[in-house]
């Protein structure tokens, strides 16, 4: 096949790409956007198969048989309550393999057509420091998200050291393109990456894991268009600067969403306050629990009910006892509505998926700004699991170190039932005034039990 | 130089649809968004196969050979995990 014809292939891909993820703006158009993005893949991979350069082609099909397995076995069996840990693991995947065509161009450049020298090298140093540090902070990710990996150090010290091994890696793949035979620099540089990205990753605390997760995605694309400048190959350079256009706006929305700047996430800085440790002197005489039993005489009459779900809910699978519980309030006449706080859980969509796997319609999830001026004609919000999105700290008390994070206001709701394991605070660490309001009844249980205990005291009303 | 300039102009373009197109995603889609567009990030296998094809540089195969391997799990798993999700999404109604 001549190299028109492949191009022509790889322009069509890169418009199947782009079509395939206009059909996402959409739930009822997302599947066959889906199929168009996969179709376009292999055509890529096809047309590049009739490459002139390839003269073998025992080690393609050894390879694309272990990594179709491995990805067919992963992508079926996975439980959707481990989706976080499966896309940032998968981000790893892409940003490793952009680093290894980068390496692999470096030791054969002459194979490259038409690429200038300096061109292959420098883009190859960005591909190769983004794509490593992608992929060992993906895997670092990973295993705090599968709950492996517990340690999380913070502090100066650690700072220095993260800030000391980009700068080297920096200084190395500046000597790499001054003398192009210095391979070892190029070696030195991609094992800085991976200490870098896991040093970055593995301070960032669990509610940060939406923004990491998204800086990733963003990683993993933009190591593509790396590669793309390294090969000079325009489908590579499409594609990759889509997704990394992608991953970060997902990354703005996150931290917005949290008021925070991306910097203080990488950090593991939650502001001073937070880290003198919370107090529950506040609480004292001030908390009113209830009971499943109790709880269920409020549903009787109540008409519209709006669910709170954060981390808790994934934790605890509790999706399908919301379902249940949703089924019989409706069924009695109410209406029952999703709120969902960007930051939810521990990526982005994160409770949207949780929700669907539960059977539960899309059109009933509300995002913060359309629930919010909705929770004064709420007769009952339940908050399930979530707990600093709820804290009303962060709209009312200057002092807060939260204060002026976006949250879902529910305590504007007749009755706030706030169902929780403990008083413990939530990832900020702060106390949440929440549950202190005259309205809120706290019900102290496991969010899958209280869920099911709830209806089945409804069913006995 | 001028390839250069053309393939600088090709990725600013691309990131401007990019954000046109994905600031229209619904926030429900987020998740299914973020794995569906890694499967594209794994686009990255055409550069793969041409280091694993490639009959010279024995070190050159070897790395290509584990790209293989990585953008193919990517490939393979991200369209697949992410047509199950929203498979999940398209089934109500």
């Amino acid at each position: 096949m001549g190299a028109n014809l492949i191009n022509t292939a790889y322009l069509l891909a890169a418009v199947l790409f782009i079509l395939g993820l206009k059909g996402l703006t959409s739930p009822r158009t997302a599947v066959r956007g889906n199929f168009l993005g996969a179709m376009g893949m292999l055509l890529a991979a096809v047309a590049t198969l009739a490459d002139r350069q390839i003269v073998s082609y025992e080690a393609i099909a050894l390879g694309i048989a272990i990594g179709a397995v491995i990805g067919l076995i992963w992508a079926v069996r996975v439980q959707m309550t481990a989706m976080p840990q499966l896309v940032a693991a998968f981000n790893g995947f892409g940003g490793g393999a952009s680093a290894l065509v980068a390496g692999a161009a470096v030791f054969m450049p002459g194979a490259i057509s038409g690429v200038p020298e300096i061109q292959v090298h420098v883009s190859g140093v960005l591909s190769a420091f983004i794509g490593s540090a992608t992929l060992s902070g993906s895997l670092i990710a990973w295993a705090k998200l599968q709950g492996v990996l517990r340690w999380q150090p913070r502090g100066l010290a650690m700072q220095a050291v993260i800030s000391g091994s980009a700068l080297a890696g920096i200084a190395l793949g500046v000597c790499y393109v001054v003398d192009p035979t210095a391979l070892w620099a190029f070696g030195g540089l991609c094992a800085l990456a991976v200490v870098y990205g896991v040093l970055l990753t593995v301070s960032v605390g669990g509610a940060d894991m939406p923004v990491i997760i998204a800086l990733l995605n963003s990683c993993s694309g933009l190591a593509a268009a790396a590669t793309g400048f390294v090969l000079g190959n325009n489908v590579l350079i499409i594609s990759g600067s889509l997704v990394g256009a992608s991953g970060f706006i997902l990354t703005q929305i996150m931290c917005k969403a949290m008021n925070r700047s991306l910097w203080d996430v990488l950090r593991g800085d939650l502001g001073e306050a937070a880290a003198k440790g919370a107090t529950t002197d506040v609480y004292t005489g001030r908390i009113k629990s209830t009971s499943p039993e109790e709880a269920a005489l409020i549903f009787d009459t109540a008409r519209i009910v709006t669910v709170v779900p954060g981390y808790g809910m994934a934790v605890a699978q509790a999706q399908h006892a919301v379902r249940d519980f949703a089924n019989l309030v409706e069924s009695r006449g109410g209406e029952v509505r999703y709120a969902i706080h960007p930051v939810a859980g521990r990526m982005p969509g994160h409770m949207n998926v949780l929700l669907a796997e539960a059977d539960v319609p899309y059109d009933r999830l509300y995002d913060m700004d359309t629930i919010n001026p909705l929770f004064a004609e709420t007769d009952v919000a339940i908050v399930l699991g979530a707990n600093d999105v709820v804290n009303p700290a962060a709209r009312d008390e200057p002092g807060s170190p939260i204060y002026g994070m976006p949250i879902l206001d529910v305590d504007k709701a007749q009755v706030v039932l706030m169902i929780k394991r403990s008083l413990s605070p939530g990832f900020a660490g702060i106390p949440n005034l929440l549950f202190t309001r005259d309205n809120t009844l706290m019900m102290f249980a496991d969010a899958k039990k209280a869920m099911q205990d709830l209806s089945r005291e409804i069913r006995d009303l | 130089m001028e390839a250069l300039l053309v393939s600088v102009t090709v990725f600013v373009l691309a990131v401007f649809v990019g954000f046109e197109i994905i600031t229209k995603i619904p926030s429900t889609l987020h998740t299914p968004l973020m794995s569906g567009s890694n499967a594209i990030s794994g686009i990255t296998i055409v550069g793969a196969l041409v280091a694993a094809g490639a009959g010279e540089g024995s070190v050159a195969k070897y790395l290509g050979f584990a790209a293989v391997v990585l953008a193919t799990v990517n490939v393979v798993g991200g369209f697949l995990i992410t047509n199950r999700m929203l498979a999940m999404f398209r089934r109500k109604k």
